[in-house]
């Protein structure tokens, strides 16, 4: 007879807490709704100010444990003065913060340990949309690259899937590839 | 009328339990809204073949005998199948009997038809997972200029105009459709989501005999780590053509359909399509992997390296750089959609209160919440060939070994003045001759 130690993996996920988070949101769907939110003002020029601390979940009021914020401008050649990050570069990471969330989460479940994980990402855009000069070039990002450099204690076969499997569970990830509708007003 | 126990559906499920209560000596009747093998006679399309091979179709006491174990059956062949198994088993089928209702009353159930009314102290729920074809909300935002129809009422590419045709859905009913339409001279263009990539065959076999002999059809309900998973996965990527040819994205692509992302919404008459279309290919090129390598590590094991032949794997799955992510439904391009989208089973008539939130039966196993009420056929339900023709037969003496302790129980806690005093496995079964004769 073997016996097989039980895998030591830590890769700082409390899968235990979220496979229970899983159960019990199952059984009370109500729970599982949650709104997030972020307050914004304008500073001068293309710079504004993001903020972000409360949100709903679990039927209640939460919070961050504390208020964070993010700068948002443009680059001195669109004549800004670049006092923060694109809004288009916020975007991408807010993609790669969550494909990466979602693979240690998918590793620590899995039992893969993980040694390091890089993503870098490209977002393309033909800035003749946002200028107007022509109505065919879209706004947004003509496609998003993501490229991955995992170390860990895995084939290649399982860290491929591992990948795979974080874009199939992540928010971000289907918020750029599918539609959603926003409604803007005015107060 | 008055009965042991009532079946609704005589399909293969109806029809094996049927067979496992005669074995048992109990009382039924089938119910059937409308002949034996109903749904395979009025809401298949007409070039569908079994998907899974002849020598596979192991019913109760019945098994194929023709000369052609390895090839699949056509709708013809799979009815004449059934009918026939209808007769050997002398089940006791009412057909052109519509189920109404099925209301809980005192130690048992009273099952309302179009025929009159039954009392029966048990109630087998083989209706099928598949009455209702699934459409999906934003259908409802399909411009009027183009046709839409589910595949209950597609049956062949001459009922379409000539154009171009949308299929939404790429598991085994969408590809099949899919081909077939684009192989008619209407160009198609296939939605594709999650779907599980399945070669028809593998180092010379046919899947299903690897999956059979492998002992993972047989996987029971209870030894799974995520059952509700494994009850919702799509249909696997398989067609039972003569010439045993692959259905997969790359065959699809090679013949000329056009592969986009899941069909994500609808806005100003154009079909918006997910980005997420390399991702659903690269989860599925991996899992159909998995498969093979635990197929290959299981052959080795098993010592048949020698009987079939060498391991391989098969082309990834090749989509467009950047396939398209919308499509302009208005410009007359596209004059038909296909709803592949699923199906679901239709319970308009039960009035027992065993649903869940998402509308599906709560049960453990076939075994439904409510006592004396089965359930059959569903995905998963207590093995995963539990949807197959060949996995009928092991739910069925399962649950009729269940449904028959469950009699014995409730004999036994009937009032005296009912009770046949006598001891002993035969007074039982005399007990149910007895007290529901009448």
């Amino acid at each position: 007879m073997t016996t097989v130690a039980e895998k030591q993996v830590n890769n700082g996920v409390n899968v235990d807490a979220l496979l229970g988070a899983r159960d019990a949101l199952g059984q009370a769907p109500e729970a599982a709704k949650f709104t997030w939110r972020a307050t914004n003002k304008w500073v001068n020029g293309t710079h504004s100010q993001t903020k972000v601390k409360e949100f709903f979940g679990l039927g209640e009021g939460q919070s961050h444990r504390q208020e964070f914020t993010f700068e948002a401008d443009h680059p001195e050649i669109f004549a800004s003065e670049d006092h923060g990050a694109t809004p288009v570069e916020l975007v991408l990471t807010g993609l790669a913060s969550c494909l990466t969330a979602g693979v240690a989460a998918v590793a620590q479940f899995r039992k893969i340990q993980l040694r390091s994980v890089k993503a870098t990402l490209e977002g393309s855009m033909d800035i003749q949309g946002i200028l107007g000069i022509d109505e065919d070039v879209r706004n947004g990002f003509d496609g998003i690259k993501v490229k991955y450099e995992i170390d860990a204690d895995a084939t290649k076969e399982e860290i491929e899937a591992l990948v795979a499997q974080s874009q199939k569970r992540s928010a971000v990830f289907d918020i750029v590839t599918n539609p959603t509708n926003v409604s803007v007003v005015v107060n | 009328m008055r009965t042991t126990a009532v079946i609704i559906g005589a399909g293969h499920a109806g029809l094996a339990m049927s067979r496992c209560l005669t074995e048992r000596s109990i009382d039924h009747v089938v119910l059937e809204r409308g002949e034996v093998a109903n749904s395979w006679k009025a809401e298949r399309w007409d070039s569908l073949r079994l998907l899974t091979p002849n020598w596979q179709s192991r019913l109760p006491g019945f098994t194929y005998e023709g000369d052609d174990p390895d090839g699949y059956r056509t709708m013809p062949e799979t009815i004449a199948f059934i009918e026939r198994y209808a007769e050997v088993i002398s089940a006791p089928v009412y057909p052109n009997t519509r189920v109404t209702s099925v209301r809980r009353t005192d130690g048992g159930y009273t099952v309302s038809t179009d025929q009159g009314q039954w009392q029966a102290r048990a109630v087998v729920l083989a209706t099928g997972a598949c009455n209702i074809a699934n459409v999906p909300a934003v259908a409802e935002a399909v411009p009027s200029t183009v046709n839409t129809l589910t595949p209950m009422q597609y049956r062949n590419p001459d009922q379409l105009d000539s154009g171009g045709v949308l299929v939404v859905g790429a598991s085994a009913t969408g590809v099949q459709i899919a081909d077939e339409i684009q192989r008619s001279g209407r160009p198609v263009t296939l939605a594709v989501g999650e779907h599980i990539r399945m070669p028809r065959i593998y180092r010379g076999r046919d899947i299903q005999w690897w999956m059979d002999t492998a002992g993972v059809l047989d996987q029971r309900y209870d030894e799974i780590d995520d059952l509700q998973r494994a009850r919702s996965v799509p249909s696997l990527q398989l067609a039972g053509y003569a010439d045993q040819r692959p259905i997969d994205l790359n065959a699809l692509s090679g013949i000329g359909v056009k592969l986009v992302g899941r069909l994500a919404g609808m806005r100003d008459g154009k079909a918006l399509f997910s980005g997420s279309l390399k991702n659903q290919v690269a989860l599925s090129d991996l899992k159909m992997n998995r498969l093979l390598n635990a197929i290959d590590e299981w052959a080795t094991g098993a010592g048949l390296d020698d009987e079939v032949g060498p391991p391989h794997r098969f082309e990834p799955t090749e989509v467009a750089s950047s396939p398209s992510l919308a499509l302009d439904l208005t410009r007359g391009e596209i004059r038909t959609i296909v709803w592949a989208t699923g199906y679901r089973p239709d319970y308009s008539w039960l009035d027992v209160p065993v649903l869940d939130r998402k509308g599906r039966i709560r049960h453990d196993g076939g075994i439904v919440e409510s006592p004396g009420l089965y359930l059959m056929g569903m995905q998963f339900l207590r093995r995963r060939k539990s949807t197959l023709i060949d996995g009928a037969g092991d739910d069925a003496r399962d649950l009729s070994a269940h449904l028959a302790s469950h009699l014995d129980e409730q004999s036994a806690r009937l009032p005296l003045p009912r009770r046949v005093p006598s001891g002993g496995a035969l007074a039982g079964r005399l007990r149910e001759a007895f007290v529901y004769a009448g």
